[in-house]
């Protein structure tokens, strides 16, 4: 789906949502509710200026709207690669991204991430996967690599990564492994407008993603693991 | 050189952290004993390791107590897998209930393990909100960046949303590693096997001089923790006021920098003389050349 599409079907109330480029910052109403939206459009690589201009959007928020709601509307095919990006620390300005997300949430924003196209490897991990909670559309892509790239830098037989895939959500493309492992917390059908309602309504009071993933049989691991760490005893 | 000298590039991460940390004070959570390994290497015939590549635990510096989590790059390059990741959060967690002078995370680390890449990327996730909600309770976390894999991918991220970054000339730090650029994006957009090129793009040198990392220190453990011990009292901010700083920092270097084709004309644009020959000096001369000239 595209960003204006989804917006209409999001707020049919209205919007005022500008375009920049491949960002896009505004606000929609949802109920008696208004929302920020902050995203980007086209598979945007997020590169050291993309960065930047989400996190200034989330700092405005903060500024003009306290407490207002904030949506993660993120269309992307990854971080940028580029020497020049390595060149300015593009880790850093992701980093700002999160931090002000961080300073947001502890204002007591709620942050809601909404894979509605793409989400791939950096730019998922800067964007989406530092809301509260996140959502995707049914046909939205989420992945880190695709297997025929992962087959060449692992050297693991593509038939093998293929075969695998099938039985095991853990490294394959796909909204359905992200869901069993309890990152994306649901994948919204129907009427967006009370989806995006019912989701606002719903939101986790903590980072519940690995019991999510554990309930859900996909990461039956992380929850056990972080909880022995956090709580056994030490000599 | 000081002939006492112990290399942190060199080390792997239990040395470094019994180097690091007051001499005999580190206890180890959930440890090689425990055989926590990864579940999803065995199904594509990949070795584990009893510690999943991460050891973490408690220990104290200067007298003081700490939680620390050292990434062994001798494993899948540090790769953060589902285990792995779990125990940084775990540890970091731990730090909210137990409320130490602080977390230090001794970083190396290639970033997701593609393995288990769905559940690596995941995990980074979490440690960046660990990281973050620990900071936020007031606590700091410091990290120490110097081994043979440096610090990239989602790593690279995690490590600058901690408070403050040490860094030896030997250290990198980044996002996309030289060899994934040049995979998908050709040569002539970064030529991984050019070593120069590389240690001056992602190199700790360049990276203190631009201010992504804040204590340039030489490949020593014993300067590595010299450092941390001084930065034990740092105060973690990530109020509005000091977010909008940041801002204003990294608006500011695009508008610097944002033109400069190599880390030489940012030297340059910094007002360094002779920009060329700040990677031959040693970490002394280094910081005497470059006083007062950090972006």
């Amino acid at each position: 789906m595209d960003a204006r599409t989804l917006l209409e079907q999001l707020f049919p109330a209205g919007h005022d949502v500008r375009f920049d480029g491949a960002f896009f910052h505004g606000s929609g109403r949802s109920g008696t509710t208004d929302i920020a939206v902050i995203g980007t459009v086209d598979a945007a690589p997020i590169g050291v200026e993309l960065a930047l201009a989400l996190a200034g959007a989330v700092l405005d928020t903060v500024r003009r709207h306290p407490g207002r709601p904030i949506l993660l509307a993120v269309d992307t095919a990854g971080q940028r690669l580029s020497h020049r990006d390595e060149l300015l620390g593009i880790n850093g300005y992701m980093a700002h991204l999160a931090k002000c997300l961080t300073l947001a949430r502890n204002r007591g924003h709620k942050v809601l991430g909404l894979v509605y196209s793409k989400a791939v490897s950096g730019g998922f991990l800067a964007s989406s996967l530092l809301a509260d909670a996140c959502h995707a559309l049914p046909g939205a892509e989420v992945m880190v690599m695709n297997l025929p790239a992962m087959a060449r830098v692992t050297k693991i037989p593509l038939e093998k990564l293929q075969d695998l895939s099938r039985s095991s959500p853990v490294f394959a493309p796909g909204v359905a492994n992200y869901v069993a492992m309890g990152a994306v917390e649901s994948v919204w059908q129907g009427n967006l407008a009370e989806a995006l309602a019912a989701a606002l309504a719903g939101m986790p009071q903590h980072d519940r993603r690995r019991e999510l993933g554990e309930a859900r049989g996909g990461r039956r691991l992380a929850r056990p693991v972080a909880a022995r760490v956090r709580s056994d005893a030490l000599a | 050189m000081n002939a006492h000298r112990h290399s942190y590039y060199e080390a792997g991460a239990r040395e470094r952290l019994h180097g690091l940390l007051d001499a005999g004070s580190f206890r180890e959570l959930l440890g090689p004993a425990e055989r926590m390994t990864s579940p999803h290497l065995p199904p594509l015939d990949a070795p584990v390791a009893f510690d999943d590549g991460v050891v973490v635990g408690r220990g104290r510096l200067a007298g003081r107590s700490v939680l620390a989590g050292a990434q062994e790059g001798g494993f899948n390059g540090g790769a953060v897998g589902e285990v792995h990741g779990a125990k940084l959060t775990g540890l970091l967690e731990r730090a909210l209930d137990e409320r130490p002078a602080a977390v230090l995370l001794l970083v190396e680390s290639g970033g997701v393990r593609l393995h288990e890449a769905n559940a690596g990327l995941i995990a980074v996730s979490e440690v960046m909100r660990a990281v973050l909600a620990v900071r936020s309770a007031g606590i700091p976390v410091l990290v120490l960046d110097g081994g043979q894999f440096g610090c990239f991918g989602g790593m690279g991220i995690v490590a600058r949303c901690c408070d403050a970054i040490v860094i030896s000339e030997e250290g990198r730090l980044g996002l996309s590693g030289p060899e994934v650029i040049e995979t998908t994006c050709g040569v002539e957009e970064f030529d991984s096997r050019d070593r120069a090129l590389v240690w001056r793009t992602v190199g700790g040198k360049h990276r203190y001089l631009l201010g992504e990392a804040d204590v340039l220190v030489a490949d020593d453990i014993g300067a590595f923790r010299e450092a941390a011990i001084r930065l034990l009292d740092t105060v973690p901010d990530l109020s509005l006021d000091a977010l909008d700083a940041e801002h204003g920092r990294l608006a500011a270097r695009l508008e610097r920098f944002g033109t400069c084709r190599d880390a030489l004309d940012i030297w340059s644009a910094l007002g360094i003389g002779q920009p060329a020959r700040l990677p031959l000096l040693d970490t002394d001369e280094f910081l005497t050349a470059t006083a007062d000239r950090r972006a």
